[in-house]
């Protein structure tokens, strides 16, 4: 059988793979797609099927490259996701999202009181506590975080 | 300088004190016997004075009286001079500056900071922007590690030692973040902890945990007089009225957990009863004639255990041996 994705492939731009099933609306959130170039065309699989995890979501985004700190954003969220830089139709570069030791400007503390919510001159910064499951800590405050996807920046 | 090197002869030096957990087992210990050694200083009937001509600047941003009077009789005992933000209403963070403005600026003033503050993480914030050495008094709900290291220190002037203690933590032990540091300092040191709040006012499940895993044994017995008969310590916390939805409801709890002779007749005689003041009815006056009393000399203690952590980060490097 010919291995068929429903989706076009891009000239340039960053495809974001093996997002857990479910998730490529939480991924959109995180690139923003309204603050993209209006000529950039943006391609959303759900419920794939996938050969290392049962079911997938893909994301493709045409004449964009992730920030670090969105990387550890989709980190967050989807940690098997990867993440491909295409050029000229050509995967330049494929690498595994990583969940660094301190996340900086990515989620709000949920603690309404954190030092991080007043007007300081400070981003918010959270510390990696456990990587399965995923804990983390403010690194002000030390609330933990525990449904981070509800307190993303 | 006068007297004894009294100083602990860790490496404190210059370091931040912000959260309990940024002192290791043996950095408390060493606090501790240093300010069992601090007594007579802070009683004044010794003299020593490590922090002459340092300034230590008081940024206490809502109001306290015990914590600052203690911090500056404790900066007074060691020689050292205060400077103090004691009024937020008389700084220029009412015309809107940060925090973090007011901190550098005061790093620039002073050898070290003490401050206490409403906000969680405002100590840790102040420690990153200053080029001082930061203590925290206080930092909203958050941490007091202060206020952990002298109730340590009278636990173990009356008992000798941490290990084997059977503390009892009584009040609101989901909210009062100053338990939780109480909590994991007494499990570090071998304590056991038996817990007694209301229904809605227990330990969260998560904080538990960790308590077990340090190998304390913790138990939740809500019956006062039960807990408190096999107890060590009894450690009394105010319950918060803003806790609860209405002013019945408080009352009701708050009632219930009212310290007096009563619930203190089946008490081993060496329990001794403990709270971080102010109270506000949770220990009737009956018992300050008790020798199980203890709120006063734990409030003492405060001067010569702030005065050994000062000595520790600020005081003149000691010569070895």
């Amino acid at each position: 059988m010919v291995r068929e994705l429903k989706i076009v492939p891009i000239k340039n731009g960053t495809v974001i793979d093996h997002i857990n099933n479910g998730l490529a609306l939480e991924v959109l959130r995180i690139i923003n797609v309204q603050s993209l170039d209006k000529d950039s065309t943006v391609s959303i699989a759900m419920h794939v099927r996938s050969a290392k995890h049962g079911w997938k979501d893909i994301v493709k985004v045409e004449n964009m490259e992730l920030s670090p700190r969105k990387v550890n954003a989709i980190a967050l969220i989807a940690p098997t996701a990867t993440i491909s830089i295409i050029r000229d139709f050509k995967v330049q570069s494929k690498r595994n999202v990583d969940l660094p030791d301190r996340i900086v400007g990515v989620l709000k503390c949920p603690n309404p009181n954190c030092i991080t919510h007043q007007p300081e001159p400070v981003e918010s910064e959270f510390a990696v506590e456990s990587r399965r499951p995923v804990v983390l800590a403010c690194a002000y405050c030390e609330r933990v975080v525990d449904d981070f996807r509800q307190h993303l920046a | 300088m006068g007297g004894a090197s009294v100083a602990p002869r860790m490496s404190l030096r210059g370091r931040d004190v912000i959260s309990i957990r940024d002192l290791s087992r043996e950095e408390i210990e060493e606090i501790l016997a240093a300010g069992r050694r601090m007594i007579p200083y802070a009683e004044g009937s010794k003299v020593s004075r490590p922090l002459a001509d340092q300034i230590v600047a008081m940024a206490f941003f809502e109001p306290s009286t015990r914590t600052r009077l203690s911090f500056e009789s404790a900066v007074q005992r060691l020689g050292g001079s205060c400077i103090t933000i004691a009024d937020m209403s008389a700084t220029s963070m009412r015309k809107g500056e940060s925090l973090s403005d007011t901190i550098h600026m005061l790093s620039g003033y002073a050898d070290a900071i003490v401050i206490r503050h409403p906000n969680e993480g405002s100590a840790r914030l102040a420690a990153r922007v200053s080029a001082k050495p930061v203590l925290n008094a206080g930092d909203g709900a958050g941490q007091h590690p202060t206020q952990t290291l002298l109730d340590l220190a009278t636990m173990q002037e009356a008992f000798g030692t941490l290990a084997g203690l059977r503390v009892v933590l009584l009040g609101d032990l989901r909210f009062g973040r100053t338990v939780h540091s109480l909590a994991y300092a007494l499990a570090l040191f071998g304590a056991d902890l038996v817990l007694t709040s209301p229904p809605t006012l227990g330990l969260p499940e998560e904080l538990k945990a960790p308590l077990e895993h340090l190998g304390a044994k913790v138990t939740t017995e809500p019956d006062i007089a039960r807990a408190v008969a096999d107890a060590d310590v009894l450690y009394v916390t105010r319950i918060q009225k803003e806790r609860f939805p209405d002013e019945a409801e408080y009352r009701k709890v708050a009632g219930s957990y009212r310290i007096d002779a009563s619930v203190l007749a089946h008490a081993k005689p060496r329990l001794i009863v403990m709270h971080p003041l102010p109270r506000a009815g949770e220990i009737a006056a009956e018992v300050d004639a008790t020798p199980h009393a203890a709120y006063f000399r734990q409030a003492f203690l405060a001067v010569p255990v702030r005065m050994a952590l000062l000595d520790a980060v600020l005081g003149e490097p000691k010569r070895k041996g």
